[in-house]
């Protein structure tokens, strides 16, 4: 009697357990997003309003995405992955969270070195990681290259951020890629010894280093310059007019470059809204939206860029395939360890 | 006697044992989770960090707990002692005001004391117009460094000694104060040799906890860039995609939390601390005078007015500033949000910890005794890690069981726990519990056992002991305990950002990522909506304590 009973309520909570968690059938498509959510929130409510599917959101740090989608393994709600720097998309293909995906609209519309040749990730933005100096004090004449950073005549005038940083790990990454682990490590300590003070802060802080004179030379994203130069402080917008943007490596194989991005998971359950999200990604509202909110670059060709963006100019753009960014983080952060690049 | 029915007689008589055993293990499953990734192979990970910057880790993670550590104690047990023994200008609104701190997030104050102090900031800036100074001509503390950093956690985790060692100091009987006295010990010594040792338990506990936030945090050592553990943890395991050598370093981590709980049961083995007398009469407070009364103000002043006044009106500042980039619409859902998860981890927490703490007073086994410390380690475990522990196991049963399902009856279940806020408010009670068993354990230590002996001689059982004797007796320490809970989980950002549900924020999370995104000031409007939400909490611990103390209520 007293087992039935157990039996009995057993399953009605299962049941009821069964049809909390059934999906419900509305048109939705899940996103796991490391873009802060006022970084994406509008172009998903727009897309909301124009197709009536619902976009569930969860943000976090794209690792820690990544670590949730593969420990939900088959059963994990997620139907695109968004993050803002290419080794997180590789490593979660490398994890095997991603499927392929073949589109017209995306492979016309994206330039192949922003994408997966396989169609498991695809560039949304582009990001650009360049030079700011001091104008006062430094002749842009005397700027080259990435690689010229670490010569001695910058001893003591250069500041950058923490070796934990995504995007120094990537710049790494690319340096390791073009000259191989000796010639990189060799430019990593160089560069090391030329630093001003301890790696601190972030890409703003290096910026506004570079204004009060504590530096001379900094390595920044182009779009937190921009950020400062529209801030509501009027002191952050004084130090943001004090520095220049250089794009290096311009005689040779051009800026670094690190895109935003998106890939379908492997496990989607909603596949095709999430094919249609991730086109209207790369449609003109949201690459316009990208360029004007946050100051990144659209990656088609052919979309107008802010104001700002417009006034530091063409530049060319290091050919370099993304994906060897993803190849070779670990080894960047090992050699950075090794340089003393703290 | 079969065996089953040998098992039934062992039940009965341990059935409560047995269940707080089954709870001490279900809870301790993320921390049995990360010991366990030890297993995996690290790749040569491991040995690179011993090449390199493990030492760097250790050094600065015990330098950062030994200067925390010293300054918590100058700002906690002084200025505790002062307001409860004396009475000085304002001491009244101080009893009440240096908790403050514990309503200000550690990487809030970090982020605010920085955007002032740093060479960019208004104070540096102002000090160069001033004079005409260029950035090398003169001296100025650099915020940005290990000395900065304690300065900061020290700052806002002081509460915790403070609050601990009050609660103890007005408990003590003032008959063995008055003893000491009458002795011919000055107010001092009666302070040093008498108050603090009798206090030692409490000081300790809140030291314990301020010490594992502090090797916990990660928002602050990041942002400072120092090399301590959590930031080597994390780049470990995400710039080198190792879980394995971070839960190695993890391990180490813990390491640490277990020889210091070890060292301080060792050095209070010889010694129990029991109230002896049940007379309490009101406190008689000395009048400071003289240049001794301005000094006390100065003590008691200076923790709330950097560790609280100082960051609060910066952020009101910014806040202000900010207006009309902030969209506050979102706000009441966030503060909501925050609320409920705080509340709901508070009540959890407050009855696991009594029911851990009281089975561990009847039955100090050693299995008890190390479960209990086991638990203890969640607080010194950065929330990323617990997270990862909780999502680990969640994951496997929600897939094991849809499995299941599926090969049974052909029905999917999908995740029924993870991403739900079962799992969020799981890893909260991971997190938080000790902090709830500290203060309640502390408080329990305090009742003497004759109190059970005579419950005992009158016919109660265990749990109306516990009903009837030592709730109503804890009532302050329940209290204390549950808030610091809700605190706590308020200000808790990286757990509830990987494991929350889909569009699901909170103030915290909305927060981080603006700060995140450098846009400080536009972050200071949830970051005051933080704290605000903090603070009736913390005044109401604050005003609960003084009225906690037999012969000390305001009707006296």
């Amino acid at each position: 009697m007293r087992k039935w009973l157990v039996a009995k309520c057993s399953s009605v909570v299962l049941l009821a357990c069964l049809v909390m968690m059934t999906p419900l059938l509305a048109s939705e498509v899940n996103v796991y997003s490391a873009r802060e959510e006022n970084l994406i929130k509008p172009i998903l409510d727009s897309f909301s309003k124009q197709t009536g599917i619902k976009v569930n959101l969860i943000t976090g740090g794209a690792d820690e995405l990544i670590t949730r989608m593969g420990l939900e393994a088959g059963n994990s709600p997620a139907d695109l992955l968004l993050t803002v720097d290419v080794g997180r998309l590789l490593r979660a293909k490398q994890m095997d969270l991603l499927q392929s995906l073949r589109s017209d609209v995306l492979e016309a519309e994206i330039p192949s070195q922003y994408r997966d040749s396989a169609g498991y990730w695809f560039g949304v933005s582009l990001r650009s990681r360049v030079i700011v100096y001091d104008k006062q004090r430094v002749d842009p004449a005397t700027l080259s290259t990435y690689e010229a950073l670490s010569e001695p005549t910058w001893r003591g005038k250069v500041c950058l951020r923490s070796s934990s940083n995504i995007y120094n790990q990537s710049l790494t990454a690319a340096m390791l890629s073009h000259h191989g682990v000796e010639a990189t490590e060799a430019w990593a300590r160089g560069l090391v010894a030329n630093f001003a003070r301890n790696p601190q802060g972030g890409d703003r802080d290096q910026i506004a280093a570079v204004a009060i004179g504590q530096c001379q030379i900094a390595i920044v994203n182009t779009y937190y310059l921009a950020g400062m130069l529209n801030a509501t402080g009027r002191a952050e917008r004084g130090q943001a007019a004090q520095v220049g943007v250089f794009w290096p490596n311009q005689q040779d194989r051009g800026a670094h470059i690190n895109i935003s991005g998106a890939g379908l998971a492997r496990f989607a359950p909603n596949k095709d809204n999430a094919v249609r999200l991730l086109e209207f990604m790369i449609s003109d509202e949201a690459q316009i939206w990208y360029a004007e909110t946050n100051n990144e670059y659209p990656v088609r060709a052919g979309v107008p860029v802010s104001a700002i963006l417009k006034q530091w100019g063409e530049f060319k753009a290091d050919p370099l395939a993304l994906e060897q960014l993803g190849i070779h983080n670990a080894e960047a952060v090992r050699l950075m360890d090794r340089a003393g690049w703290r | 006697m079969s065996a089953s029915d040998k098992f039934r007689d062992y039940a009965t008589k341990h059935g409560a044992m047995m269940i707080v055993m089954a709870l001490c293990v279900l809870i301790s499953i993320p921390i049995f989770t990360i010991v366990a990734s030890l297993g995996g192979d690290s790749d040569g990970v491991w040995q690179h960090l011993a090449d390199t910057l493990l030492w760097e880790y250790i050094i600065q993670s015990l330098a950062l707990m030994l200067g925390v550590g010293l300054l918590v104690l100058v700002l906690g047990v002084g200025p505790a002692w002062l307001v409860t023994m004396t009475r000085f200008p304002g001491s009244r609104i101080l009893e009440w005001a240096l908790v403050l701190p514990l309503a200000m997030p550690a990487y809030i104050i970090a982020y605010t004391y920085t955007g002032m102090l740093d060479v960019s900031g208004p104070v540096q800036g102002f000090i160069r117009d001033t004079f005409g100074l260029r950035f090398e001509d003169y001296w100025f503390p650099q915020i940005r460094s290990l000395g900065g950093a304690v300065t900061m956690l020290a700052l806002v985790l002081y509460p915790y000694v403070y609050l601990l060692s009050r609660m103890a100091f007005l408990e003590q009987s003032i008959c063995v104060l008055e003893v000491s006295r009458t002795l011919g010990a000055g107010p001092w010594k009666a302070f040093s040799s008498i108050a603090v040792p009798l206090a030692r338990p409490a000081i300790i506990a809140g030291l314990a906890l301020v010490l594992m936030e502090t090797l916990a945090d990660y928002g602050t050592v990041q942002y400072f860039g120092l090399s301590t553990f959590t930031t080597g943890i994390f780049r470990t395991w995400f710039g080198m995609g190792s879980a394995t050598a971070a839960a190695q370093l993890c391990v180490v981590l813990m390491m640490f939390i277990l020889i210091l709980v070890i060292a301080e049961q060792w050095s209070r083995s010889r010694a129990q601390y029991h109230h002896t007398s049940t007379k309490y009469s009101r406190l008689a407070q000395i009048p400071l005078h003289g240049w001794c009364k301005w000094l006390a103000v100065i003590c008691c002043t200076l923790p709330v007015l950097l560790g609280f006044l100082v960051p609060f009106l910066q952020l009101v500042w910014w806040s202000w500033d900010t207006r009309y980039l902030v969209d506050f619409s979102a706000f009441s859902w966030l503060l909501f949000n925050s609320l409920r998860l705080a509340a709901t981890a508070a009540v959890i927490a407050l009855v696991l910890g009594l029911t851990i703490v009281y089975v561990k007073r009847l039955q100090p086994t050693l299995l008890m005794r190390s479960s209990f410390r086991v638990l203890s380690l969640g607080y010194a475990i950065p929330g990323t890690v617990i997270a990862v522990g909780v999502l680990i196991p969640f994951a496997w049963f929600d897939n094991t069981l849809d499995g299941w399902m599926q090969s049974r009856f052909g029905i999917s279940t999908g995740l029924l726990l993870s991403g739900t806020l079962v799992a969020l408010v799981f890893a909260y009670v991971v997190r938080f519990l000790p902090v709830a068993m500290n203060t309640l354990d502390a408080g329990l230590t305090k009742i003497r056992p004759s109190m059970d002996d005579a419950g005992r001689s009158m016919g109660f059982g265990s749990w109306q002991i516990l009903r009837r004797i030592h709730v109503p007796m804890l009532r302050g320490s329940l209290l204390t305990a549950s808030l610091l809970v809700f605190v706590d989980v308020m200000k808790e950002l990286p757990a509830t950002l990987i494991l929350r549900p889909f569009n699901f924020n909170t103030l915290a999370i909305r927060t981080y990522e603006l700060a995140n995104q450098e846009r400080l000031t536009e972050a200071a409007s949830s970051a005051l909506m933080i704290v605000l939400a903090g603070i009736i909490p913390v005044i109401i611990i604050s005003l609960s304590i003084s009225g906690s103390r037999p012969g000390h209520d305001s009707r006296a």
